[in-house]
């Protein structure tokens, strides 16, 4: 097969892909002179902040804010919902308010004279038995012939209820935006954002639905430094609007962050997701027969059925029902891998229960059944096998129920995973000077997954130059325009634009030093900051040298993304085992060890590519033993919204932990895979089935806090 | 609104101070005015511990990094707004903003304090010292330096309160085992995950800031 122009460079070849990199970034954010958006200070700027419903479902029945207005230091009042609006949840945005400084602001807020009539509302939904009209069917599927096979005599059947509560994301930088009108009609905005190069345009049409006249080119969305998004930070969001109206009014630029309690209770939300499910296999451990019955919330929109059976899709017979349960709570977002860290839970503990059933080790029964994963089946014995290895499966695993007389119990479980993770849509503009530096310009930006470092890696190892020689721009919707970083779709947009846009850049200065050279241009590659024959590495320039045959003439090429050559694809798997001890006496769970073994095609940077994984075991930890989104029904409200009880993992909480990227022949074939999503998907079910090992009995719910383990073995028994 | 001058909450060290999860565990532990005092150690105000200051704003000088800093604060302004909004130094972060989540970590006088759970006019007549007063003359602090060779970051909003808080606990434990980095870094918390390289950076820092090995 023809080597196409674009392709990756052959292993052998690669100088920088596939290595171990530290972030180009890492100085700046370590020594705290990365400046996030929260973090911009600008000449005269205001303060936001926005007065919100105490109640989760009410109506508007008076509103005045003329004693906001009339407070000193404060330069813009807007209503944002007014008189007769129905609120659908607490913390729904009603009138923002500008000021000199925060604390003015809030006084301000404290002064608005507002009344509700307070209507009746439902946060909770996991007894859908409560959930009354707020529950609609939501679709039934149905393939194979489950009710005959749930009836052969010949079957093992598990029938057990699981589910995971709604959880926030949490971003330590909360959601929000600076907003400077530079001119009469320019807007400049700095926005903590996962999607630099969609603000201008989402926010130009809000504006001028507002009568607002400004066009999108004449907005600018700047977000060099985000502190976590995981989602929730897609949109400019209401609140964003909000703050370029405060602007406009005060003439004066603002900066409206959110509270860290507005942020855990609207700006953020997983939907949730409950089910009782049966199962069945035959007595040799092949599964044969799915039944689910599944509900779930995230707000006001409810939550669709998450993907089950998750995986193992293939299983022949099976039937699914799903109820959406509309809540009085704040709207769901897009968290890390959305439906699946869900559909993983509901899937591996009924099938671990029906394992335990059926009297089997669950690493021989996962196996087993891998076909039913279909084409990647393969991919996830070779993950299983290396997981297990990792974990000392053989060693450390003993059936449920094996009687220790400790009090302290240890156990180990499994999941697996998949996600897609195909490039996005990508444009990188590419700048060769004549002084012979280098610019890669995206209009992309840095989770904290490495994308800046990923561009600079691919750009340095087409053109053959040092990280240094390179300077990426991104973070700034000036530059070409591109995805959003949601779903791991961007290493494979930017590095296949960015190759690109590279390889067809170098082609113009191979051309314009060929004739110097005597070498056809086709003859020549860039190598070690050298322009030189392939065959005759005597015939060479330097980078600098080569670069100045260009005389005034800056070399400008546009990359794209998707393109001719296959450069990236979709799906991978990844299994993930975790050790636990669990203590009967206190109810807590304490992790030993979670191991991850996870494909991603071709690697650009093993490094960063690990604490991917790392960073989403732990996530992974944090919400399967504590996050949870706690309602108040009485109320309306979330209790917890803060930091002391709306709890994330510590460092002293996680474990040991391993990561083994699966690369090499029959990997990096695939090209570049999104990453990000799919390793923080099996850490709540592989949890989940280590503690039941552990117990001998299972914990249905997300998270397992002590409460729940200790109800668990209060109940005994099964599921 | 008046409000009494307290004395400073120290962050970071787990073992010997009140921390987020003590305070969970300790039921009986009661909360007033959102700070809690821990001991002894800070300097006593000096205007008395009765002293009223405000509501308008007051005249007072912060000691940052080196250099006094004259600022015109009403009482209640923290010190994190302070440094935040007033001296433009914002690598201490405002998250949690309630004393929990060690993002906005500073050190006062070799001790590691939140800098959201601390008034600024409580701060005054100490040494406070930033993540920007860490790193000199472009040179980065060896705890820096580390951070980014164990890629112990990611989004990097926790991390400069990390870095504060580690460079601190280094500064009492020089030869740091496993578990006490655990305990020593337990008033710090991070989203995205970074807690591997944190342990590995820290055990690190602790060698190189010796010039030799760790006994960890």
């Amino acid at each position: 097969m023809p080597k196409c122009k674009y392709d990756w460079p052959e292993t052998g070849e690669r100088k920088l892909i596939g290595k171990r990199i530290s972030r180009i970034d890492g100085p700046i954010k370590a020594s705290g002179k990365a400046k996030y958006t929260f973090d911009v200070n600008l000449p005269g700027m205001l303060y936001g902040k926005i007065l919100r419903s105490p109640y989760a479902h009410a109506k508007i029945t008076a509103l005045d804010t003329s004693a906001a207005e009339s407070t000193p230091g404060v330069k813009a009042v807007r209503k944002i919902q007014d008189v007769g609006k129905e609120i659908q949840w607490a913390g729904d945005e009603i009138v923002a308010v500008a000021a000199e400084s925060e604390d003015i602001a809030r006084d301000a807020l404290d002064k608005i004279k507002i009344e509700f009539e307070q209507l009746p509302h439902l946060v909770h939904e996991e007894d859908l038995s409560k959930a009354g009209d707020h529950a609609k069917a939501a679709g039934t599927e149905k393939s194979g012939d489950p009710d005959k096979a749930f009836s052969d005599p010949d079957v093992v059947i598990s029938e057990g209820y699981y589910g995971m509560a709604v959880i926030t994301h949490c971003c330590l930088e909360s959601h929000g935006s600076v907003a400077e009108w530079t001119g009469p009609d320019t807007l400049k905005t700095y926005f903590s954002t996962q999607n630099v190069s969609g603000i201008p345009g989402e926010v130009g049409e809000a504006l001028r639905q507002a009568g607002i006249d400004v066009k999108n080119n004449n907005i600018e969305t700047i977000c060099q430094y985000i502190g976590g998004g995981f989602g929730s930070k897609f949109g400019a969001d209401r609140w964003g609007i909000e703050n370029a109206r405060l602007a406009k009014i005060a003439g004066r630029p603002v900066k409206l962050l959110l509270e860290r309690d507005m942020d855990l209770e609207v700006a953020g939300a997983r939907p949730s997701s409950y089910a009782k499910i049966k199962v069945a296999a035959k007595k040799d451990g092949t599964i044969v027969a799915w039944q689910s019955d599944s509900w779930g919330t995230g707000g006001p929109a409810g939550a669709t059925m998450p993907p089950i059976p998750y995986v193992f899709t293939g299983i022949p017979n099976k039937v699914t029902r799903h109820t959406s349960v509309s809540t009085n709570t704040g709207p769901a977002r897009a968290w890390r891998a959305p439906t699946h860290p869900q559909a993983a839970l509901l899937t591996w503990a009924a099938l671990d229960d029906l394992a335990a059933k059926l009297n089997m080790d669950p690493l021989e029964f996962f196996s087993k059944n891998a076909d039913l994963a279909g084409e990647r089946a393969d991919v996830y014995r070779q993950e299983l096998r290396k997981a297990a290895e990792l974990i000392d499966w053989k060693k450390n695993w003993r059936p449920r129920g094996h009687q220790t007389p400790s009090s302290i119990k240890r156990g180990l479980g499994i999941s697996l995973h998949t996600w897609g993770g195909r490039g996005h849509n990508s444009n990188c503009n590419v700048n060769i000077h004549p002084d012979g530096s280098v610019e890669v310009n995206l209009g992309s930006q840095d989770l904290g997954t490495g994308t800046r470092t990923v561009i600079n890696i691919v750009a340095a190892e087409t053109l053959g130059l040092p990280l240094e020689a390179i300077a990426v721009n991104i973070g700034d919707s000036k530059y070409p325009n591109d995805g959003a970083s949601g779903g791991s779709t961007t290493v494979g947009g930017v590095s296949a634009s960015t190759r690109r846009g590279c390889v067809d850049a170098l082609d113009q200065l191979f051309a314009a030093v060929a004739p110097g050279l005597g070498v056809p241009a086709d003859q020549l590659i860039a190598a070690a900051g050298k322009i030189q024959a392939k065959a005759d590495s005597s015939k060479s320039l330097t980078w600098k040298q080569a670069c100045a045959k260009l005389g005034v003439k800056t070399i400008q090429v546009t990359g794209k993304h998707p393109g001719p050559c296959s450069l990236g694809s979709s799906g991978v798997g990844g299994v993930e085992m975790a050790d636990v001890s669990v203590d009967t006496e206190t109810g807590i769970v304490k992790i030993n060890k979670m191991v991850c073994a996870q494909d991603c095609g071709l690697i650009i940077d093993i490094k960063t590519a690990e604490s991917q994984c790392y960073g989403a075991l732990i996530m992974g930890i944090s919400y399967a033993l504590f996050e949870q989104k706690i309602m108040d029904d009485a109320t309306g409200r979330m209790l917890n919204p803060n930091m002391e009880f709306y709890k994330l993992a510590g460092i002293g909480d996680i474990g040991e932990l391993v990561v083994h990227m699966m690369t090499g022949p029959g990997y990096d074939e695939r090209g570049t895979i999104g990453l990000g999503e799919p390793p923080v998907i099996s850490p709540g079910a592989a949890i989940s089935n280590a503690v039941a090992n552990a117990l001998g009995v299972r914990v249905p719910t997300l998270p397992i806090t002590p409460e729940k383990v200790l109800a668990a073995l209060e109940k005994g028994g099964g599921a | 609104m008046k409000r009494k001058r307290q004395k400073p909450k120290e962050a970071g060290s787990r073992k010997e101070n009140l921390t987020r999860r003590d305070f969970l565990k300790g039921a009986s532990v009661a909360v007033s005015s959102g700070l809690l005092i821990t001991e002894a150690h800070a300097a006593s105000p000096p205007t008395g511990s009765d002293a009223v200051a405000g509501p308008g704003p007051v005249p007072i000088t912060l000691r940052v990094n080196g250099k006094p800093h004259k600022l015109n604060l009403e009482p209640r302004v923290t010190l994190l707004d302070a440094l935040r909004d007033h001296l433009d130094l914002t690598g201490a972060k405002k998250v949690c903003d309630r004393g929990v989540c060690g993002a906005c970590t500073v050190i006062l006088d070799d001790k590691p304090v939140y800098a959201c759970n601390l008034l600024a006019i409580q701060a005054e007549g100490h040494n406070i010292v930033t993540i920007e007063g860490l790193s000199q003359d472009g040179q980065l602090h060896p705890v820096m330096t580390a951070f980014v060779e164990h890629d112990a970051q990611q989004c990097g909003f926790c991390t400069p309160g990390f870095v504060v808080a580690c460079k601190a606990f280094l500064d009492k434990h020089p030869n740091p085992t496993f578990d006490e980095v655990e305990e020593g870094l337990g008033g710090n918390l991070c989203r995205c995950g970074t807690y591997v390289g944190v342990r590995q950076a820290v055990l690190e820092a602790a060698k190189s800031m010796k010039g030799g090995k760790a006994n960890a």
